[in-house]
């Protein structure tokens, strides 16, 4: 039905002006494309100095705290940071599209080899301490677990709180997405025990959540959860667990002191990577974050500051 | 419809003043001009569907060649950064999520369909139809935000061990799909003759008699295109379903909670796990794999779609218009 009225428009009146009008646009359009990408990576450098940062969600908020307070020390660097977790992070640093690369684990060997490969020398600096909170539902009743435990827990060879002393209830699985460098970290150091030659991963019914955010609402509604995320991320709505190295040691509550002296079993390194090494701005920004007043917004977020060697 | 199309196309141009462009350019050539850009127009989007099939071929096919098909789809789990790449889990997911949304959406979107068309006086139709526009035009991260927020507890609260599900993206999606459902199921009941319902009631039909035995075979071909292209949104959508299915990589047990269990789709995966590879790694391979199984699905569903409605369906649409 509508075909008489579109052929009786077209003819009617001027049919070049679709013609003209497709012509037109192309001829704005695709030169706009070639020239693009140039003049905007162009611009900021020569106006302010940008430094791109990029990777751990654990160690986004600390990042951003950072970038805030060094807008004070040297107005003129202005500092760009996202998250999305440790292994985009040196994805993006091995591709050669970011400054500093923010990993709450080491980068693997292959990594390394990657990122040579196309002409990048990462180095490394430790940047704060990291306790990693094991956190359940504040409704249930078990607070105390082993390394042991844990792994069996996350292996699925254990399925029920009440083979770890808690209600006759299913046990949910979260953990991160396994771009976060936190899982990584858990799956070496809780999953296999810091065994190198232990091949465990996960169960299969692990939830994989995209977020820390996640992570956190699940086990606010959900009685029978239990995820693990960085001390700096727990909130009142979550339970933490204490955790012993073995059934002979003591069972130890995560938190800034129990982390600062080793006696917290799971406690990281918190990194950040620069393509070789730093240079004029991003040395300093790096000595700042690692000098008194950055390790003191360190402590102010949960985390656990450097220890004066 | 091409002939009585040029006809008019001459009638008019004949009859109206002549404009300065059309005594520059004779009308021939403009014909060819014009006839030449839709031609391109035309070819160009099978022209880019072929590259970008040959883009995943190049990026996915090593995953393919270097990985061993029964790993693939066998018995292997998919945990990646460990080497462990089975995409059967990843499969079921996204079936049992989109079978889930079909079974849903599809008798819903049907009789809302019906409804508006046959049955609905005008004033409702009025109401009814921009509504349903509305929940067309939401984005689909907003009714996953809603899914996370509100379903999830819902169906935890029903019973299920955590309310990130299946089901709870089967039913996110089924939102999602039900508007294409609706409006192009309804444009195919409107496309029925008058003459077919009026004829149906003059030899004594109720108006239930006309709809099912009537007006429902006549508009069959629409219907299975509505269906379709609700598949299609459903299979493809990334977002929604990320954040409500739980993500985990495992086929549940056969049974009847089955749906109640969390599962990992396809495209979760990609998104999920894209920004992290580093390029031409094997794990970056594969998830382009994923991409082509992806594609070979969607485009097994839209070759079904066309055979089921080819042929003799075909040409009385074209009778009709």
């Amino acid at each position: 039905m509508n075909v008489y009225q579109f052929g009786s428009r077209w003819s009617s009146q001027n049919s070049l002006w679709p013609l003209l009008l497709i012509i037109s646009l192309a001829t704005l359009i695709l030169p706009a494309c070639g020239s693009g990408p140039d003049t905007a990576e162009a611009a900021p450098d020569e106006l302010e100095r940008a430094i791109q940062n990029k990777g751990s969600d654990t160690l986004v908020n600390l990042a951003l705290a950072w970038a805030e307070k060094y807008r004070e020390v040297d107005p003129s660097v202005s500092i760009a940071v996202t998250g999305g977790g440790s292994g985009t992070g040196i994805a993006a640093l091995i591709n050669g599209t970011v400054d500093i690369a923010n990993a709450s684990r080491q980068m693997k060997a292959e990594e390394i080899a990657a990122a040579r490969e196309n002409g990048i020398d990462p180095v490394e600096f430790t940047v704060a301490i990291d306790a990693l909170a094991v956190v359940v539902h504040p409704d249930n009743p078990v607070s105390q677990l082993t390394i042991d435990q844990l792994a069996d827990i996350f292996t699925g060879r254990i399925t029920n709180w009440r083979d770890v002393g808690g209600n006759d209830a299913p046990i949910i699985i979260l953990s991160r997405e396994t771009n976060s460098g936190t899982h990584v970290y858990f799956l070496e150091e809780v999953v296999r025990k810091g065994d190198k030659e232990n091949e465990d991963i996960f169960a299969p019914q692990t939830l994989l959540m995209p977020s820390s955010v996640g992570i956190t609402s699940e086990i606010r509604r959900n009685p029978n959860a239990i995820g693990y995320d960085g001390l700096g991320y727990v909130t009142e709505h979550e339970k933490t667990i204490a955790v012993a190295k073995d059934s002979h040691s003591p069972y130890v509550r995560p938190s800034v002191e129990t982390g600062a002296d080793g006696s917290y079993p799971i406690a990281r390194g918190l990194y950040m990577y620069t393509a070789g090494e730093p240079t004029d701005v991003i040395a300093e920004y790096l000595d700042w974050i690692r000098g008194p007043a950055g390790q003191a917004i360190v402590a102010q977020l949960g985390f656990v500051p450097l220890t004066k060697e | 419809m091409s002939t009585t199309d040029l006809t008019t196309n001459h009638e008019i141009e004949d009859s109206s003043p002549a404009s300065p462009a059309k005594r520059l350019i004779p009308t021939e050539w403009r014909e060819f001009i014009i006839e030449g850009i839709i031609r391109v127009a035309g070819v160009s989007t099978i022209f880019i569907v072929g590259l970008i099939f040959l883009f995943l071929l190049r990026e996915g096919l090593p995953a393919f060649l270097d990985i061993p098909l029964r790993q693939l789809f066998g018995k292997a789990r998919w945990y990646p950064i460990e080497g462990y790449f089975g995409l059967l889990p990843l499969l079921v997911g996204s079936i049992m999520v989109t079978v889930g949304s079909v079974i849903i959406a599809v008798p819903l979107g049907l009789t809302t369909a019906i409804y508006l068309g046959e049955i609905a006086p005008p004033w409702q139709r009025e109401i009814l139809k921009p509504l349903i526009e509305v929940l067309a035009g939401i984005p689909s991260i907003v009714l996953g935000f809603l899914g996370w927020v509100a379903l999830a507890p819902l169906i935890q609260r029903f019973g299920a061990p955590t309310g990130l599900t299946a089901f709870t993206g089967s039913l996110i999606l089924a939102y999602m799909a039900l508007p294409t459902i609706i409006s192009i199921s309804e444009d195919a009941l409107y496309a029925v003759p008058k003459e077919y319902r009026d004829g149906a009631l003059a030899i004594g039909a109720t108006q239930w008699q006309t709809i099912w035995r009537v007006v429902l075979p006549a508009a069959k071909s629409g219907l299975v295109i509505a269906v379709m292209l609700g598949i299609g949104r459903a299979i493809g959508e990334t977002m929604a379903v990320m954040m409500v299915t739980g993500n985990a990589a495992n086929i549940p047990a056969l049974g009847s909670n089955m749906f109640f269990q969390p599962v990992r789709t396809m495209t979760a995966t990609i998104a999920a796990e894209m920004g992290e590879v580093a390029q031409g790694t094997l794990h970056y391979n594969v998830l382009f794999g994923i991409g082509i199984v992806l594609f070979s699905i969607t485009f097994g569903i839209n070759s079904l779609a066309s055979r089921l409605v080819g042929g003799q369906s075909t040409r009385r649409r074209r009778g009709q218009l």
